[in-house]
């Protein structure tokens, strides 16, 4: 679904991916773990066209996206939550929603109302604070309201930027309870994270980064049992 | 009696540097950019009217049309040849602004060449004279018409930002332009129409300019759009309320100095109570600091 072939990424003169490779299968969870600096977020600002790539390429769903801009990508069904949450602080929460139906709003057949009472059934605390401003929600509501206002725009692929940070590991755990529904809904999900142990609990593949290349792949499953992966990144 | 027509005299001229006012403010609030040239789009609009009454000799109704597009059109092309790749290369501040007063140079240049740089009087556009109330009242019919029109103006504003599509959008890309794009959200498209409005706005604060004022010359955007740019920043530079509450202001604060103290200090004063306020408030009455939740 997700081809992402040999991409080198540059901030100025630091190069910071070196040649990083990754798919992404249909219906699958996969995410790309590592330290601070790795190159995580860079590569998924690439993937969301935030940043380019000098060279490879990325295709999605067979066409190449690698020089299409942002808000042409997400309308070929791929949504961005990104890092730091990102919600719009000024508007409230059924606003911040609308936004993420930006993409379907005036189009026939757009079903705001039906697609905000799935938003708000998933998370019922927006609801109770739908005609609040975003900027007073906690950490955790935020979180919640920015992966809410992705799903706004029915993606088939979902991109998480470090949905855990920041926030207490009960609401880690609800968010991550919560993208494992998304996925078994049938969209497909890119995550980054840094708490390694959560991501690989529920990815059925992963790829570990390191100063801009992926030095490991495999099964999460069989990266939660490596050695390398334990000592570096499970901290056992 | 006296004093109640120079307060309307004062919300007449400050309509017109309300109207100015809200293109500098909408365009920082979306770019964060002072465009300098800003003022010189009044100019524009002022010899487009000229250009359309006196040299091609036709009626107001077909000079406003033209102004108000032109005007508009001049904001979007400064914006794509000038600032465009500035600001997607993430230049330093100071270079956008250098930019800035080039364009301004450039298009007073421009218009000395086309027109000459002598000044130019300005035809009779719409109905002006005295009109007297029972009261012993005297008003300027230009100072109710500039009054109503940026009224009117505002309201159109305020539903055009908060109700439409479009409006969320800029509201969108002016507090987190990476996180709209994300959306789906045409950043590029919307900074041009917050130009093209901007400007089509100063286009409305030129024609009340010429029918109060009627003279134009190129370098007439200089003090009038320094004082907008000053009504915009003692509002609240990014709030568009607080351009239209800084313009009437300062035209009061003006108008009144000019009939109560001296003519003479009047731009002293003007300048004095944009230190005062920001003294007080640095960002302005109406402005926010934008505090960042990490």
């Amino acid at each position: 679904m997700l081809n992402v072939t040999d991409i080198h990424v540059y901030y100025g003169a630091i190069h910071a991916l070196k040649g990083i490779s990754f798919h992404v299968d249909e219906g699958e969870i996969v995410s790309l773990i590592g330290a601070n600096g790795a190159g995580k977020t860079t590569s998924m600002q690439t993937v969301s066209g935030l940043l380019r790539a000098r060279s490879g390429d990325i295709a999605f769903m067979g066409d190449s996206i690698a020089k299409m801009e942002p808000h042409k990508i997400v309308r070929m069904g791929l949504a961005q939550v990104p890092e730091g949450r990102r919600v719009f602080s000024t508007m409230t929460v059924q606003e911040n929603l609308e936004m993420g139906a930006y993409i379907l709003s005036g189009k026939a057949g757009a079903k705001t109302e039906a697609d905000l009472e799935m938003v708000y059934t998933r998370f019922p605390r927006l609801r109770e604070r739908r005609k609040q401003v975003a900027g007073t929600l906690s950490g955790g509501e935020q979180q919640m309201l920015a992966i809410g206002r992705a799903l706004m725009s029915h993606p088939s692929m979902l991109l998480l930027d470090e949905p855990s940070m920041g926030l207490s590991p009960i609401l880690v755990q609800e968010i991550f309870d919560c993208i494992r529904e998304v996925n078994k809904g049938g969209t497909t999900v890119l995550l980054v994270e840094q708490n390694a142990k959560m991501a690989l609990s529920i990815s059925n593949r992963a790829y570990v980064l390191e100063t801009g290349t992926v030095v490991l792949e495999g099964p999460a499953a069989e990266l939660l049992e490596n050695d390398q992966v334990k000592t570096a990144y499970l901290g056992a | 009696m006296d004093f109640f027509s120079q307060i309307l005299n004062g919300l007449g001229l400050g309509s017109i540097y309300a109207l100015v006012a809200l293109g500098y403010s909408m365009v920082y609030g979306i770019v964060q950019l002072i465009n300098f040239a800003h003022g010189d789009i009044i100019m524009v609009g002022g010899y487009m009217v000229y250009f359309t009454m006196v040299s091609l000799k036709m009626p107001v109704w077909v000079a406003i049309p033209v102004a108000l597009l032109v005007c508009a059109l001049a904001g979007v092309l400064i914006e794509k040849l000038a600032y465009h790749r500035l600001l997607t290369k993430g230049a330093p501040r100071i270079s956008l602004l250098i930019t800035a007063i080039g364009v301004s140079l450039f298009l007073q240049n421009s218009f000395m060449m086309l027109f000459q740089s002598d000044p130019k009087s300005m035809p009779v556009m719409f109905m002006n004279g005295m009109i007297g109330s029972p009261g012993g009242l005297q008003v300027n019919s230009a100072t109710l018409l500039n009054i109503a029109v940026s009224v009117v103006m505002m309201i159109c504003l305020q539903l055009l930002v908060n109700k439409t599509k479009i409006g969320k959008a800029m509201q969108a890309t002016s507090e987190d332009a990476g996180a709209a794009k994300l959306m789906g959200i045409n950043t590029n498209f919307i900074i041009a129409v917050t130009f093209a409005v901007g400007s089509a706005l100063a286009a409305v604060g030129a024609l009340l300019y010429c029918n109060t004022y009627p003279q134009i010359s190129p370098t007439m955007g200089n003090l009038f759009g320094l004082k907008a740019f000053v009504a915009a920043v003692l509002g609240g530079i990014g709030s568009i309320p607080g351009a239209m509450l800084g313009g009437y202001l300062l035209g009061m604060a003006e108008v009144l100095t000019k009939a109560y103290v001296s003519s003479t200090l009047t731009d002293a004063v003007v300048f004095g109570i944009l230190i005062v306020v920001l003294l007080v408030k640095p960002a302005g009455i109406l402005g926010k600091i934008r505090k960042e939740k990490v």
